[in-house]
This record gives C-alpha cells, sequence and structure tokens, in this order.
C-alpha cells in the first residue's frame, strides 16, 4: 500500500469518526487515537498529535455557530481556560516522561469511563441556585436564549469547577483528545451552568485547550503532515456533514452502536498497554 | 435594549466577532492544508507509507521558522504544517480578539485573565 491509498483510508475513517462524533455529541476526537494505532498501526505519539489538530479544527467549527447565538457563556469559558491550558501544558509535559504503555493504559480507562458516560440518560440538574459570592464577584452569572426569551442563570460552586477543569487539560494534553465530557461534568454538574450553555462553553474551551499542548506537540515532532492533513480533513468534513443531517436523525440507538465501538477499543489500548505491543 | 440571548448589545457585537474570527480561521486553516496535501500526494503519493516507528519531525516540520521558510519555499509538507499551525493560531486569536474587546469595555479583571491565557498559548507555539 503507497502513501495515496493509506491517505484515502485514513481520510474515511476520519470521516467516519467525524459524524459519529457529532451525531451523539461525544466528538471524533476520543476515536482517532485508538483508530489509528489499532487499525492503522500508528505510532501512539503521531496519532496523539494528528487527533489534537483534528479536535481544533471541529470544536472551533461548532463553536463558531453557538456563540454566535449567544449560548456560550463568554466569561465563563475564559476563566476556565486558565485552568484548562494550564492543565494542556502540563500534560503534555508529562506525555514526555510516561512510556506509550501508560498513555494507552490511561487512554483506555477514559474511553470506558465515556462509554458508560454515553449511554447513561442525561440527569436534569437544578440550574443555578443563590447568588455565589465568588461567581457575582467575576461577573459570571448570564443568560441564553429560548423560546421563551432570555433565560437567565446564577453560576454556582466556581472553585470545584475550576479544578475539574485543569484535571480535563491533563487528559486532553496527555491523550489528545477535547475532553468535553470531563469539561461539561464541571460547568453542567458542578457550576450549575443550562446544559445547552455547558456543552456550548464547552466546545469554545476545547480550541484554545488543545492549542495550548499542539504547540509542544509540533515542537517535538509528534505532528506528522503526511498524518495530520488526511485526518484534519476527515474529522473536519464528518463532523460537519453530522451537524447538517442532526435535527432530522434518531439518535439512541446510534449512541448505543458507539458505545460498543469505543468499548471494545478501550479492552483493545488496554490489553495492548498491558502487553506492551503498543 | 436587549437581545435573544439577552446579553448586552456589546456583548453581542462581541460573539459575533469571535464567531466569524473562527469560522474564518477554520475554513483558511483547512484550505491551506488542502492544498499542501494535494501537493503532497502528487509528489510522496506512491512512495511506501511507515507511521509505525516514532522518529519525529525534521527542523523544517517542528518549529514556526521552519515551517514558514519551508511553505515559502513550495515544499508540500511545510504548507500542509503550515496551514496546520494557522488552525492552532485561530483560537490563538480568538483570546487576543476577546482581550481587546475586554479592553474597549474596561473590564481590567478580564483583561488580566485573558492575558495569562495568552501568554500560556504564545509560550507553547513559540517556546514549546
Amino acid at each position: 500500500m503507497n502513501v495515496l491509498e493509506l491517505s484515502i483510508l485514513i481520510f474515511s475513517g476520519a470521516l467516519a469518526a467525524g459524524l459519529l462524533g457529532a451525531l451523539t455529541g461525544l466528538g471524533g476526537g476520543i476515536v482517532i487515537v485508538p483508530l489509528l494505532t489499532l487499525v492503522f498501526k500508528v505510532d501512539i505519539r503521531y496519532a496523539i498529535g494528528a487527533s489534537l489538530v483534528s479536535v481544533i479544527a471541529t470544536s472551533s467549527g461548532a463553536a463558531a455557530a453557538y456563540v454566535k447565538e449567544g449560548f456560550t457563556n463568554v466569561r465563563v469559558g475564559m476563566l476556565l481556560e486558565v485552568a484548562t491550558t494550564v492543565g494542556a501544558l502540563t500534560g503534555a509535559f508529562v506525555a514526555g516522561l510516561v512510556s506509550p504503555r501508560v498513555i494507552a493504559i490511561i487512554f483506555g480507562l477514559v474511553l470506558l469511563q465515556s462509554a458508560w458516560q454515553t449511554t447513561r440518560q442525561r440527569v436534569e440538574h437544578v440550574v443555578g441556585g443563590p447568588p455565589d459570592r465568588i461567581a457575582s464577584w467575576l461577573r459570571l452569572d448570564s443568560s441564553y436564549p429560548t423560546r421563551e426569551g432570555p433565560q437567565y442563570y446564577q453560576v454556582q460552586h466556581v472553585p470545584l469547577g475550576f479544578g475539574i477543569m485543569y484535571v480535563a487539560g491533563i487528559l486532553s494534553g496527555l491523550l489528545g483528545i477535547g475532553s468535553g465530557v470531563v469539561k461539561v461534568l464541571a460547568m453542567d454538574r458542578a457550576m450549575r451552568l443550562p446544559f445547552k450553555v455547558s456543552t456550548t462553553t464547552s466546545n469554545f474551551m476545547i480550541g484554545v485547550t488543545a492549542a495550548a499542548s499542539a504547540g509542544v506537540y509540533l515542537h517535538r515532532g509528534y505532528i506528522d503532515p503526511g498524518l495530520a492533513f488526511p485526518v484534519m480533513l476527515g474529522v473536519l468534513c464528518g463532523a460537519l456533514g453530522g451537524a447538517r443531517v442532526l435535527p432530522n436523525f434518531k439518535t439512541p440507538r446510534l449512541r448505543l452502536i458507539f458505545a460498543i465501538v469505543v468499548v471494545v477499543m478501550a479492552f483493545e489500548m488496554l490489553y495492548n498497554g498491558i502487553t506492551g505491543s503498543i | 435594549m436587549t437581545t435573544a440571548s439577552g446579553h448586552a448589545p456589546a456583548e453581542e457585537r462581541v460573539e459575533q466577532m469571535v464567531g466569524n474570527l473562527l469560522r474564518i480561521g477554520v475554513l483558511f486553516a483547512a484550505a491551506v492544508t488542502l492544498l499542501g496535501g494535494i501537493a503532497f500526494m502528487i509528489h510522496h503519493g506512491s512512495l511506501t507509507p511507515d507511521h509505525s516507528v516514532f522518529r519525529g519531525q525534521p527542523e523544517m516540520l517542528s518549529s514556526l521558522s521552519g515551517v514558514i521558510a519551508g511553505a515559502v519555499a513550495l515544499e508540500p509538507a511545510a504548507i500542509v504544517q503550515l496551514g496546520i499551525v494557522l488552525l492552532i493560531a485561530t483560537p490563538v486569536a480568538r483570546v487576543l480578539l476577546t482581550l481587546i474587546a475586554f479592553a474597549s469595555q474596561r473590564d481590567w479583571m478580564y483583561v488580566l485573565i485573558s492575558a495569562i491565557v495568552l501568554v500560556l498559548l504564545a509560550y507553547s507555539l513559540i517556546v514549546g
């Protein structure tokens, strides 16, 4: 197989990942590294570099629409980006110190957690709460558009959200993923933001978080142009296509299929990490 | 005067600008990457790929100055890499734009917060 044929195959795989990621709301980034390492036998460092690049493309593309519609809380995003960028730099430096086997094992565990999270029914949480001293001081309280007009909300537990975001940043930098699941957890559960605000603000932050570790990886030679370009363009096309068909698409069965794929990948990653064949 | 989102008109203007910047940045970066990718396929498409062993990248593809010099010399791999650098630069430009917007609203606390993020991103991209 030559470079052209391999690139077409990788592009197709990335396209499918981007499409499924957009339709299930899990993002395509999480399956790119397993796809490249397990199916195409790519070294995990090149895989992480290519994955990070694709994560920046899809999240920035999606964030463009959401921020214009007024769902994104720019202040919350900006504040928490301090935590995620420091975390992402930490993760990128740690990645240079530990062996690929350890990264594969952590990746497997994160995949399992994501699959479990996908199949669970989302429980509606109490949105907002009484005025919070820190949130008021940082002027984080805001509003978002609904059919009945602007809906106001008050942000809670800022330090807890900030701490969880640091962890999300580490995972993003270490594994080359967007870690949107952890970001939404911090904003939806801890800070009690409305779900739509949590997901869109998470998207808004993913690009900045991934850019922080992508710079480090670029200098370290993890970003291989021959690999990054079919992955980036494939995931981007898939995500754009997915966003277009999403409104008239039923997702429960698709989410289940995607979760099963993720679980299979998780065990493969764990197996390869433990036996050292990665 | 309020908007559909309940945000102040000045904030909504910033949101529109940020949205446009992100969209243009991603599309421009993807276009450069696509052009570089096509050139890469014409030059290297028939070679045998090998990504199974990690070798890192030469200086031309792993530093900002190397990527720019390589792209100016129309080296296909460096053009792809320039597209990727433009993509990484898109969120950085977004942080810079929000910093300017907060400054124009005299919101100094968020100017400081944006500046911290900007310094961290610049450090990563320039120093690595």
